[in-house]
């Protein structure tokens, strides 16, 4: 417990204390094993049921080796009523890349003038980003309904790339701010030595040099708005609907439609899973503005 | 552009004689405004606007089914929020669940960030398993939880409860609660914490690994106990990150939509205020009230924001040091 004995002496312990810290490294990496399993245990039966039939799917208890069989799928895709659920994720793809590029297109000069060479009082700035994301959604949720009710824009997509775009640039700011700050000043100056002006410092030495922060940036706001259910919902109604109100359609139980259910929830959740994978490194960054790396 | 000047940095000063000055920094205040103004117009029109006129439409009784009964009502609707024991009642379902959901969250993100922290066979693949719950799309989750797993019938648990049961012979006599209708918030609240821990996990995790390595080496060197190391190094390092993670957790927690609208509809005493303002407009057709309920929220989330605020501009100032 003393500083003032020698290293060697109490770096060495018994063989037999060795083991039982190894027993119990083993017995904390299979608890992780254990926790993780049970976790992802939803997301596995989601999927392995959207692979069984309805009947099979609908047992108690479980059949968990039932048959494997794309009836759930074929259903989703309209086999039996004819509806296809794809013009609702064309509308959410359109929707969620629309507002994603626009975001980096207004938030990546905006980080630059927050970061490189911050304009006065930048953290006042900064703040008024981060407040606007805190104020709660839904309290703008009527507002926005009647100005897009006045301006025609209901049921359009152009009204939801609004709206995402206004939630996601707090965040774009935050985040690209983050990853600016991590670019070496002498380079900057170099380059301004060199007679460079702002555009082509911008395009030729920031972007590039940023463009590992941008694609994460661009794949959480891709994954904030592609999840976005409230105001698409009270937004659209037919034409502009989005994947997660397609989804909607499944809330009232109606006879055997879980492997259905299974798979459409699956087939939205693909493309989050996807970029959320992409961009693991940087998730934390983004989750918390930027402010853990 | 413009020639003007600004102040030189003290420390390229230094370094420069003045004559570089000029052509040093050729940004003028103008052209160092320019890429800001753009989405800081945008932000300010497009968050500004609304809410200014939620303000207004929350002094007016407004119905859209009576669109000719329209008029200023002073604070009425403000009364109507707070005798209305529909809306007391969400506001106290919005504190229970962001409560629960962040302080469980937390500590099951805690246990699981100190059990990654540590090497073992398989570690890239068991985070990558338990980020999962958060990437998969809210309402896609929630449906899945409510006919899937909580189904009385044919979900999951009840099918795990009637094989456990089987094993001993007695499968017809396992207990096959409906869960959603016996524990309608703690189904809400259950299915929120499994999506909400990898969050949790992930910012504490980065939390754990940027603690310095050195002091707790020399620690163990002391033969400082794991429980010591953890109490008087890890959890002071950690203190500030379990802040930040509880504050945002709360600010996307408190606006939760998705689950109770898709779980119990906002049935069985679940209704939390961004459920309730959503059916005071749509089916209530109330403009005036749920603007002021929206008012209402705004300040709520104001008072939990300026905590969240102060955390965040100690880190921005830790950072600027």
């Amino acid at each position: 417990m003393t500083a003032i004995l020698p290293r060697t002496l109490i770096g060495t312990s018994t063989p037999e204390k060795r083991t039982r810290v190894r027993n119990r490294k083993a017995w904390l990496g299979v608890l992780a094993w254990v926790i993780a399993l049970v976790a992802f245990a939803p997301i596995a039966w989601m999927i392995l049921t959207s692979f069984h039939s309805e009947t099979t799917a609908a047992t108690n208890p479980p059949s968990l080796f039932a048959p494997w069989t794309f009836e759930g799928w074929a259903s989703f895709f309209g086999a039996e009523t004819g509806v296809s659920p794809l013009p609702y994720f064309i509308n959410s793809a359109v929707t969620s890349l629309g507002s994603t590029l626009i975001v980096l297109i207004l938030a990546t000069p905006a980080a630059y003038a927050l970061s490189i060479r911050p304009v006065k009082k930048w953290s006042d700035v900064m703040f008024f980003f981060l407040t606007t994301k805190m104020l709660p959604m839904v309290a703008g949720l009527l507002p926005i309904y009647l100005i897009a009710k006045q301006l025609g824009l209901l049921d359009t997509t152009t009204i939801l790339i609004l709206v995402y775009t206004s939630m996601n640039i707090p965040i774009a700011v935050w985040m690209m701010r983050s990853f600016l700050q991590e670019i070496p000043a002498e380079i900057l100056e170099a380059a301004e030595i060199d007679g460079a002006g702002f555009f082509f410092k911008f395009v030729k030495i920031i972007i590039p040099l940023a463009s590992p922060g941008l694609a994460a940036t661009a794949l959480i706001c891709f994954i904030f708005s592609w999840n976005e259910l409230l105001f698409a919902n009270a937004l659209t109604s037919v034409s502009a609907a989005t994947a997660p109100v397609f989804l909607t359609s499944f809330i009232t139980s109606r006879g055997l439609f879980l492997a259905k259910v299974c798979a459409a929830s699956f087939a939205v959740s693909l493309p989050v899973l996807i970029a959320g994978f992409a961009a693991q490194d940087k998730l934390v960054q983004g989750l918390s503005l930027g402010s853990v790396k | 552009m413009s020639l003007v000047t600004e102040k030189p940095v003290p420390v390229t000063d230094a370094i420069n004689p003045p004559v570089a000055q000029s052509r040093f920094h050729k940004d003028g205040p103008l052209l160092k405004r320019l890429p800001l103004l753009p989405a800081l117009v945008f932000m300010i029109i497009v968050t500004q606007v609304p809410f200014v006129l939620t303000l207004i439409i929350s002094f007016f009784n407004w119905n859209s089914l009576y669109p000719n009964d329209v008029y200023f009502s002073w604070f009425s609707n403000y009364v109507a929020v707070f005798v209305n024991p529909d809306l007391r009642n969400a506001m106290l379902v919005t504190v229970q669940i962001t409560v629960v959901v962040v302080l469980v969250s937390l500590l099951l993100g805690l246990g699981i960030a100190l059990l990654l922290d540590r090497k073992f066979w398989g570690r890239g693949a068991v985070r990558t398993l338990l980020i999962a719950p958060f990437l998969i799309v809210p309402v896609a989750a929630a449906l899945v939880w409510k006919h899937a797993l909580y189904n009385p019938s044919y979900g999951l648990f009840n099918g795990i409860l009637t094989w456990i049961w089987g094993l001993f012979g007695a499968g017809s006599q396992a207990p096959q609660p409906d869960w959603i209708s016996q524990f309608p918030l703690h189904s809400v609240e259950l299915e929120l914490i499994w999506q909400w821990t990898p969050f949790m996990m992930l910012i504490l995790l980065a939390g754990l690994q940027g603690r310095p390595l050195d002091v707790i080496e020399a620690a163990k060197m002391d033969g400082a106990s794991e429980w010591q190391i953890f109490r008087y190094l890890t959890f002071p390092h950690l203190r500030q990150y379990l802040e930040l993670a509880a504050l945002l957790g709360s600010i996307y927690v408190v606006q939760t939509f998705d689950s109770v609208f898709t779980l119990t509809s906002g049935s069985l005493g679940t209704a939390n205020l961004p459920f309730t303002i959503y059916q005071q407009f749509t089916l209530g057709h109330d403009y005036g009230g749920s603007s002021a309920s929206g008012v209402v929220v705004v300040f709520l989330s104001i008072a939990l924001a300026t905590f969240a605020l102060r955390t965040v501009s100690t880190l921005l100032k830790d950072e600027s040091k």
